[in-house]
């Protein structure tokens, strides 16, 4: 039943999780790193995991942004195709970027041009994805992204014959040449397959999976424990101090690809990784 | 936990270690990506910069902004790595300190060592927590930068470790 919903609330809803994911830590990873907090034997990375910890209480209580990067606002909508939208639905996208931004007194991040580089002072635009699916509801995910984490990010095409412990050794090696520059411990988003800019966006997509899932597919699953495992013997640590506890997390997305390609796309996240949803 | 008070001298950085955490009281200057492109195509061109590097400790922030009654907002160290290029020119211009977080490349590490200077990492992404070290904020120049604006801060105890001297 096609049901109207009006872009105001739209509006509402992405400025609340604008300012929700830059003011509290995701409760995941916040237990994580106390976990890794008990489990570190390192004293400099304990240090660094405490005043990580004591930082996400501090936001939070004071509502305070977790890190003074907050980001460029990144927006999947999920808009059902039985839904009728009174308004404009990306301008309320758009509203809602820059009233989250204004009021939770987060930084303007964002330049007019990549070579210009002025400041819009609005951290607007935000990147908007849309997808249509079936059913009366918009889901709304949003991530902001800090970009200590994205410039070192990285995508290869490989070939269909490559082993998949070379994309292995591939992931590995992006993690060790990024050392303590993405904020560790990081999490790690892959994408896998179908053409360059598809394995890119599922990369990004990947950092929102909760980190007690895996992949569905059985394979795919023991690739994210490998891959985590050989991370954390890189022994980067807590704000590269050293110790074991690097990265929390790899989440692998895939996508049926060509028969002459094999798409691998990382998209770091940082220990600040901020990533929320709601159905509206 | 070892305190250290700004401004540094060569005599201070003299009794630092590498790999030593400390506690940093003083006033530093801000400036991140913008700022050092400024700074680099000033100093090139024969021009003066808006402020003295001689003896400075500069940490590499964009803070958010202060909400009311509140010093600063959000303010942990962003990647130094991208300040490399325009790193040796600004040490051969006095700066002597520097506070971010990642590591730096050989010329910079090269060039921290001739002039006796200090690269200090503090903890990215906990910025929250290092605005309550934060006791002053004053823009002194750029304000047109916005969040990129030279700062001169006061800070107060505030934790980082000594990465290369």
């Amino acid at each position: 039943m096609t049901k109207i919903i009006d872009s105001g609330l739209i509006k509402d809803a992405v400025k609340d999780l604008f300012i929700k994911v830059n003011t509290c830590l995701r409760p995941d990873i916040l237990s994580w790193l106390k976990l890794a907090r008990k489990n570190e034997t390192l004293k400099k990375s304990r240090y660094a995991l405490d005043v990580i910890i004591k930082n996400a209480f501090i936001a939070k209580k004071k509502m305070l942004a977790i890190c003074q990067d907050t980001g460029m606002a990144v927006v999947y909508l999920k808009v059902g195709q039985s839904v009728l939208v009174r308004g404009d639905l990306k301008k309320a996208v758009s509203k809602g970027v820059a009233l989250a931004y204004k009021q939770g007194y987060f930084r303007n991040s964002i330049v007019n041009d990549p070579l210009i580089r002025k400041n819009t002072n609005s951290n607007l635009p935000p990147i908007i994805y849309t997808d249509i699916v079936p059913g009366n509801k918009i889901n709304i995910k949003v991530v902001a992204k800090g970009f200590g984490c994205e410039n070192v990010s990285k995508t290869r095409m490989f070939k269909p014959g490559d082993p998949a412990s070379s994309i292995e050794e591939f992931i590995v090696n992006t993690a060790k040449e990024a050392g303590s520059r993405p904020c560790p411990p990081i999490y790690i988003g892959i994408g896998m397959g179908g053409t360059l800019d598809k394995a890119v966006s599922l990369s990004k997509e990947a950092i929102f999976r909760p980190l007690n899932k895996h992949n569905r597919d059985k394979h795919i699953a023991e690739l994210e424990k490998s891959i985590l495992k050989k991370v954390n013997k890189l022994k980067i640590g807590p704000i590269g101090a050293g110790g074991n506890s690097t990265a929390f997390g790899v989440s692998i997305l895939t996508y049926p690809t060509h028969i002459a390609g094999l798409p691998v796309a990382i998209n770091i996240s940082c220990h600040a990784t901020r990533t929320a949803e709601i159905t509206v | 936990m070892k305190k250290i008070s700004l401004p540094l001298t060569k005599d201070i950085i003299k009794t630092l270690k590498q790999g030593e955490q400390v506690l940093l009281s003083g006033p530093v200057l801000t400036a991140r990506d913008a700022a050092h492109k400024r700074f680099f195509d000033a100093i090139k061109s024969g021009k003066k910069i808006p402020v003295s590097l001689k003896g400075e400790t500069i940490y590499y922030v964009g803070p958010t902004p202060a909400k009311e009654g509140e010093v600063i907002g959000s303010c942990g160290p962003t990647t130094s790595s991208r300040m490399d290029a325009f790193t040796p020119l600004l040490l051969k211009q006095g700066l002597i300190g520097m506070i971010g977080k990642g590591e730096r490349s050989k010329e910079v590490n090269r060039a921290i060592k001739k002039y006796g200077a200090v690269y200090f990492i503090t903890i990215g992404g906990a910025g929250a927590y290092l605005s309550e070290k934060v006791k002053s904020a004053k823009v002194v120049a750029y304000k047109d930068l916005g969040p990129e604006a030279i700062y001169r801060l006061e800070i107060k105890d505030f934790p980082a470790i000594t990465e290369v001297l």
